[in-house]
């Protein structure tokens, strides 16, 4: 592992372009998504480029001003601020003189935007500085020209440029001149001790429109001769539409009238290339065209619609049976397998072998799911919060068998993605809805359509099984059974992996008409809660200090040559030592119980001990110290925000988060029946972060998937109970210390 | 339908819809005042949460009969620009994650605060217990709130 920048180099030229403003200032357009992958397609002909091939934007207004374009949607994880923050420091501008602004995109310049998978910094992590850097460079060259001088001769603070003799020109003053001049190739970035932005804590750029209440979101948005459109889908998944009667819905003041659709999205289902976020809906819908969203809610409540089944039903019982013959089965897909378990299982002294289930979870955004189409002979304009443009704008052209050049895609600030967002279900439905009546529309969800429409992370089943021979570990092998599936890819060489001479995954899922996908933290949110309970347990079957055995483990794996281990020894060992140090591990006083876990996921090394104590007989999460490193903090203030929110999130649903089917229905459809944590039940938060010059890694999700794992590894310590289904308060008498099991 | 006048911070509105309709649908759509949000429809989350003569009261469990007559106080009628303490705290603080819920905690706040200018943290908590938040910013809230009493008190 080295332990300094990474330094990627790439043309400018390929992904940067000037021009001069009608307004007399100097605009820089990149292309965000191509810079980042330097093997990327460019396109040949720089010339002939215009402004829709970027997807970023640096303006800098004659009088100095800055603006930049932020590429990638807001859904609260900060980027909107951060990456703005990156082409600040390399521009040598005041924070408090950049105004950040979304990009708005049209079809040609939205070229990979995703929120999601905590990835946006690291992608932008060195684009976004060398786009800051070549811009400040223009700058300083042209001045240098005015002055006829070196360039090398002059400095910069702040957006002013100064020569020898101490005159100075603000940025404002020399944009023109800039403009028409060479793109520099080579430019020097900042060394990390130089950083005035980056490393600061910097407030949220939107954050005076959100306390004032500003239209930000895309529930927000209305737009000239616009009207709501409410959808009614199958009430249970493997049903199809079969008749409705909408007599009564059309007679209901306010409601303009009552259609159906889906023919279009089944017809592109049919078809062979779609996109993995279509999330299309085989069963027709009846949709109600309203004058007010309450207009278009009251008027669905009205159609009275009948259903066919076209598959088999589902129940929770089902499912859970399904997942544990799957368990039981011989069947798998073998993600990773490293010398022989059953031999290491043969010849072991101990075995132990553990069941953690999990239901499956809706994301519940805040935001409802929401988007406005207006659907044109000319065009499409399609406004609303989704985390990929790209693929809803390509499948609503698909869809539509329109061309892309016709669509334009305006993104708005997200309330809340976890995953959700990452779909574009919601969008197909608006565009086809102002496809059939012709008229700008949104389509809007109730906050019990949002929860029962589907993609959910799948319900998921492990079983995990080690072997201890001669008090080492010498077998793991971890098995995975999910609804339409659940982990893939590089999970499989997580930790323990390398660190246990037989070493296997597999997986096995069965098909299912519900519909799942990615959930805030995908693929680890439930695995890590399941790995670090067994570890927990393995350490008193093996009889060693719990944290000794995970560090002895990691000790094992420095120097390893395999190159598809995706951790750091080094990285995790310093954040448990930092975590035990911290926390006060051991060292806690009389009546607090603590609970270790170390994990690495969406490259972030996280080690967490969580505090419980007994309150009424029941076990009570007081406080949680996290130490994660994820590289450079870029801004201390927003990453705390998400580390913290990350762990509380984790806390909620691993306690409460509970959802499930009968006959393919799902049985929570709103906050009444679906428990979300709540003021009184949050810890304490403490959180540190690891200090080095490595690049940025997202911190949206990594502390989320071990959080579940500290509060049950703390609650086994304070009560003698250990959880291996989620939630743990499905039954809170469960945890009641006084009862104890009937004997005879 | 039916038509009611409406005191929403501090101006007159006439508006002219079905008796059921709640104030909240009457705030967004009607009236353009969209600060106030929708979350859960059945006053579980706290997201549209407005003042009705001082009282937080839940915008969409609530029709226009109940508050014709009375000052109505959404987000965009808290204050001047924005510098209502808790606002000021809310920056100072830097509470949002995605913002959704914020406008409604904010409002919960600030009626909880009218009526116990010195509270203790459970009175903190216990008051803003009835408010989601999905991003699970709530230790910022509580800061928020805490910092919001002194300056006021
Ligand atoms: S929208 Fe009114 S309480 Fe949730
Ligand atoms: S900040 Fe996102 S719901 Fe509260």
């Amino acid at each position: 592992m080295s332990t300094s920048i990474p330094n990627i180099t790439f043309s400018r030229r390929n992904f940067i372009r000037t021009s001069s403003l009608a307004s007399g200032g100097l605009m820089i357009g990149f292309n965000l998504f191509t810079a980042c992958k330097p093997d990327a397609k460019v396109p040949v002909d720089l010339a002939s480029l215009d402004y829709s091939d970027f997807n970023a934007f640096i303006k800098i207004a004659k009088n100095g001003a800055v603006t930049i374009f932020s590429p990638n949607p807001e859904i609260g994880q900060g980027v909107k601020t951060a990456m703005p923050m990156l082409i600040a420091e390399e521009l040598d501008v005041a924070w408090d003189k950049v105004y950040v602004e979304q990009g708005v995109l049209d079809t040609k310049n939205y070229t990979r935007q995703v929120a999601g998978g905590s990835q946006s910094i690291r992608h932008g992590w060195d684009a976004l500085r060398q786009t800051g850097a070549t811009a400040k460079q223009m700058l300083v060259n042209a001045a240098a020209a005015r002055w006829g001088i070196e360039a090398s001769e002059c400095t910069v603070s702040e957006g002013v440029i100064t020569n020898g003799k101490g005159e100075t020109l603000g940025y404002g003053d020399v944009v023109e001149d800039a403009a028409v001049l060479e793109i520099p190739e080579n430019v020097t970035l900042k060394e990390p001790k130089d950083y005035k932005i980056i490393g600061a804590d910097i407030k949220n750029v939107d954050i005076d429109k959100i306390v004032t209440g500003k239209p930000l979101y895309g529930l927000d948005y209305k737009a000239e001769g616009m009207v709501y459109a409410a959808v009614l889908r199958p009430p249970a998944f493997g049903q199809e539409l079969e008749s409705f009667d909408a007599e009564e819905a059309k007679a209901m003041p306010g409601v303009i009238d009552v259609i159906k659709i889906g023919a279009k999205a089944k017809e592109l289902l049919s078809k062979e290339k779609i996109s993995w976020t279509a999330q299309l809906s085989p069963s027709e819908k009846v949709v109600v065209i309203a004058k007010t969203t309450w207009d278009a809610f009251k008027g669905k409540k009205a159609i009275k619609a009948t259903w066919k089944d076209v598959s088999a039903l589902e129940d929770s019982k089902y499912q859970d049976d399904k997942l544990v013959s799957l368990l039981d089965g011989v069947e798998f897909n073998t993600l990773r397998n490293d010398g022989d378990v059953n031999q290491a299982f043969a010849e072991a002294d101990k075995v132990l072998e553990r069941t953690y289930e999990s239901p499956f979870l809706p994301h519940n955004t805040m935001e409802p799911m929401n988007f406005f189409a207006n659907v044109t002979a000319e065009k499409i304009h399609l406004v609303g919060p989704v985390q990929t443009p790209e693929e809803a704008a390509n499948t609503v052209a698909q869809l539509l068998d329109r061309d892309i050049e016709d669509i334009s895609l305006e993104m708005t600030r997200m309330g809340g993605g976890f995953g959700r967002r990452l779909y574009g279900d919601f969008v197909y439905e608006a565009a086809e809805i102002s496809d059939a009546i012709g008229k700008p529309v949104k389509m809007v969800s109730s906050r019990e359509d949002d929860m029962t429409m589907g993609v959910y992370r799948p319900a998921i089943k492990y079983r995990i099984k080690a072997a201890v021979k001669d008090g080492e570990l010498t077998g793991y092998y971890l098995k995975e059974a999910a609804v339409n599936g659940n982990m893939y890819g590089l999970i499989p060489n997580f930790f323990p992996a390398g660190a246990v001479e037989n070493y296997k995954v597999d997986v096995a899922s069965y098909p299912s008409k519900i519909t799942t996908g990615a959930w805030r933290a995908p693929y680890t949110n439930f695995l890590a809660y399941a790995e670090q309970s067994f570890f927990d347990e393995l350490a008193e079957v093996m009889e060693v200090d719990r944290v000794q055995l995970r560090l002895d483990l990691l000790e094992k794996v420095k120097g390893t040559t395999d190159e598809r281990i995706q951790y750091s020894p080094e990285r995790l060992q310093a954040v448990i030592k930092e975590v035990v140090d911290k926390s006060g591990w051991g060292k806690q006083p009389e009546g607090v119980y603590q609970g270790f876990v170390a994990y690495y996921c969406h490259n972030t090394h996280v080690a967490e001990v969580a505090d419980v104590q007994m309150e009424n007989e029941m076990p009570v999460i007081k406080k949680v110290t996290c130490v994660a490193d994820c590289g450079i903090v870029v801004n201390p203030l927003g990453a705390r925000n998400q580390v913290e929110g990350g762990i509380i999130d984790g806390i909620g649903h691993a306690m409460y988060g509970d959802f499930a089917f009968k006959d393919g229905v799902p049985q929570s459809k709103n906050f009444d029946r679906y428990r979300l944590i709540r003021m009184k039940e949050v810890p304490e938060v403490e959180m540190h972060f690891i200090e080095n010059e490595l690049a940025p890694t997202g911190l949206g999700e990594p502390t989320l998937p071990p959080a579940g794992g500290a509060i049950a590894n703390a609650m086994k310590a304070a009560t003698g109970k250990r959880v291996y289904k989620q939630p743990f308060m499905a039954d809170p008498s469960f945890w009641k210390t006084t009862a104890k099991p009937i004997i005879g | 339908m039916a038509t009611y006048q409406l005191n929403i911070n501090g101006k007159s509105h006439s508006v002219d819809v079905s008796e059921d309709t709640p104030l909240l649908w009457v705030l967004r759509d009607h009236l353009d005042l969209v600060g106030t949000k929708f979350g859960c429809g059945i006053a579980q989350c706290g997201a549209c949460t407005v003042h009705l003569d001082g009282s937080a009261i839940r915008s969409c469990s609530t029709t226009l009969a109940q508050v014709e007559g009375k000052s109505i106080t959404t987000i965009e009628g808290l204050s001047e620009d924005g510098y209502h303490p808790l606002q000021e705290a809310w920056k100072e603080v830097d509470v949002p994650q995605c913002g959704y819920c914020q406008a409604g905690q904010i409002m919960t706040a600030a009626a909880f605060l009218e009526n116990n200018p010195a509270p203790s943290k459970e009175d903190i908590k216990n008051a803003m217990h009835g408010n989601i938040c999905r991003c699970a910013s709530y230790n910022r809230i509580f800061k928020a709130v805490e910092m919001a009493a002194e300056k006021m008190g």
